[in-house]
């Protein structure tokens, strides 16, 4: 184990997206992200990097725009409200097809909320954010070598569709410390011939926009970004399997949550509960064909949350409704306990005994 | 084997250090750790607590719900986390700061005049680590050289000084019997 380090969770965003070639980090403080943007004032001017304290959120979001434009990798981070005032700028870099790495480490809300851990801007993230018609790539983590590993995996998705990967983490995962290893292959940096580099008097200028006034473009482009979306859905899905193959009880969960959860499932076995775990790690694309394999043995299955339930509703529909689904929750903050989710398999287990 | 460590008193006596100590030397012998501050307004004077599990097996949530072992370095803490601990779990008291006595027969309670001590020794601010230095006596945890590694892990190297008193103020806990 020479080769891990203790990390905050936050941090070992920062230290993986630096590694990942990001030299441009664009934020503005809250918590709990904050240790992102420190981490990043530290070490960017070091490494001949570009760390810059905005005077908003919506300034940071314009910057990440900027630069992506001129085909660099680039990133901001922030906590729920700035991600809300950050989501014109994000529905921006949709409509002209930028990549770009933004961080969500989550608080309860709505509103300023509290400064707790929370799950519940799941539908902000899976459906856009901001307006018209698009989708970020979301990418959950539920340990600190997670938020290390898919910040990197999240640089190449984001490069490779032109689109933005959204890290929805939450107070949790980003303050906690756990052991994390950095030994990443990581992958070359993809050409951007679209960047706006300058033409070197060699080529026509390359235009980056998201403005399309004439209807007939703009439905065009609609149309081939949902095709991209449907290629990434087909390919990029992913969830992590724990005791699946006989449940009869199964969790949906992500990030903390699934943590809590797994505990649980852990707990309903030593019992003779035949419990077990999705934990989508890809909250968009959702893992639909995992939890439609669950439903070979699956009774009944828990959606386990920071939230009022919002990904319950991706349950329902990648299950077509075929087994009831129920919700586990806390909210506002706090976290539902391993005792909380046993006791919700407890009940399932009940109801849907023979 | 899997132990939940609660570390709890005022903001400003090093308790998210000490649970950062702990941590690393779990690190450094191989085992799985996390490391859970609880985080927000407090400050200084406020009060502050960090949840350290230290286990063979991967660790699920970082939260513990009941905790094995509990340090207590302020009354509002033993009051606050004292039912919670397991039975036949761990309390370490910072007698010190806290008159009153653990009240439950249950579990094993050690009572050492951290702050006390570390006054008398010229380091006022280190009962955090004369605390983790009897937590390990505690449990034959008390390898030298991995305490001196995970010190110089959370110590940086310019201040090689404050190790020593780190080491020192966790050796004056290890040898303190009540």
């Amino acid at each position: 184990m020479a080769d891990k380090v203790l990390m905050k969770g936050n941090e070992a965003i920062a230290e993986a997206a630096i590694l990942a070639g990001c030299r441009h980090y664009f934020g503005y403080p809250i918590t709990p992200q904050t240790e992102i943007a420190a981490y990043m004032a530290k070490r960017m001017p070091k490494i001949g990097g570009t760390f810059l304290q905005a005077e908003s959120e919506i300034a940071a979001i314009n910057m990440v725009y900027g630069v992506s434009s001129a085909g660099k990798r680039v990133m901001t981070s922030s906590s729920s409200p700035g991600i809300s005032l950050k989501s014109e700028g994000i529905s921006y870099l949709a409509g002209a097809d930028l990549p770009a790495l933004v961080v969500n480490c989550q608080r309860g809300g709505p509103g300023l909320g509290g400064i707790q851990p929370s799950q519940s801007d799941y539908f902000q993230a899976t459906r856009g954010g901001g307006h018209g018609d698009y989708h970020m790539i979301v990418l959950a983590p539920a340990s600190v070598q997670e938020m290390a590993q898919l910040t990197i995996r999240g640089f190449e998705l984001a490069d490779e569709y032109r689109m933005t990967t959204m890290i929805l983490a939450d107070g949790t995962i980003g303050q906690m410390m756990e052991p994390v290893s950095f030994d990443f292959e990581i992958k070359e940096e993809p050409e951007k011939p679209w960047a706006t580099t300058g033409t070197g008097m060699k080529r026509a200028h390359n235009v980056v926009n998201s403005l399309y006034l004439s209807p007939e473009v703009l439905e065009i482009k609609n149309i081939e970004r949902f095709e991209k979306y449907d290629l990434i859905a087909e390919k990029e899905a992913l969830a992590e399997e724990y005791l699946t193959e006989d449940a009869e009880i199964v969790i949906a969960a992500f990030g903390i949550a699934a943590r809590v959860a797994k505990n649980a499932v852990n707990a309903a076995r030593a019992e003779g509960i035949k419990a077990g775990l999705i934990r989508p790690i890809t909250l968009w694309p959702f893992p639909v064909r995992t939890f439609k394999k669950c439903l070979g043995t699956a009774k009944e299955i828990i959606s386990v949350e920071l939230s009022m339930g919002q990904m319950i509703e991706d349950v329902r529909l990648a299950t077509e409704c075929k087994v009831p689904v129920s919700l586990c929750k806390r909210v506002g903050g706090m976290i539902p306990s391993p005792e909380e989710v046993y006791a919700a398999i407890k009940a399932a287990a009940e109801r849907t005994g023979e | 084997m899997t132990r939940e460590y609660l570390f709890a008193g005022f903001g400003g006596q090093g308790l998210l250090f000490s649970g950062k100590v702990l941590a690393y030397k779990g690190l450094i012998e191989d085992k799985n750790v996390s490391w859970l501050p609880s985080y927000g307004p407090e400050m200084r004077g406020g009060t502050a607590n960090c949840s350290v599990i230290i286990s063979d097996e991967p660790v699920g949530a970082p939260i513990i719900s009941y905790p094995d072992v509990l340090v207590a370095m302020n009354l509002p803490s033993l009051d606050k986390f004292e039912a919670q601990v397991k039975p036949g779990g761990t309390i370490l008291v910072d007698s010190s700061l806290i008159e009153r006595k653990v009240a439950r027969d249950d579990v094993k309670v050690y009572y050492v005049p951290a702050t006390k001590l570390a006054g008398e020794n010229g380091f006022p601010t280190l009962a955090n680590m004369i605390l983790m230095g009897k937590l390990l006596d505690v449990f034959s945890e008390y390898d030298m050289e991995a305490v001196r590694a995970a010190l110089g892990k959370c110590v940086s190297a310019r201040h090689a000084d404050l190790l020593e008193l780190n080491f020192k103020a966790m050796e004056i806990g290890k040898e303190y019997q009540d």
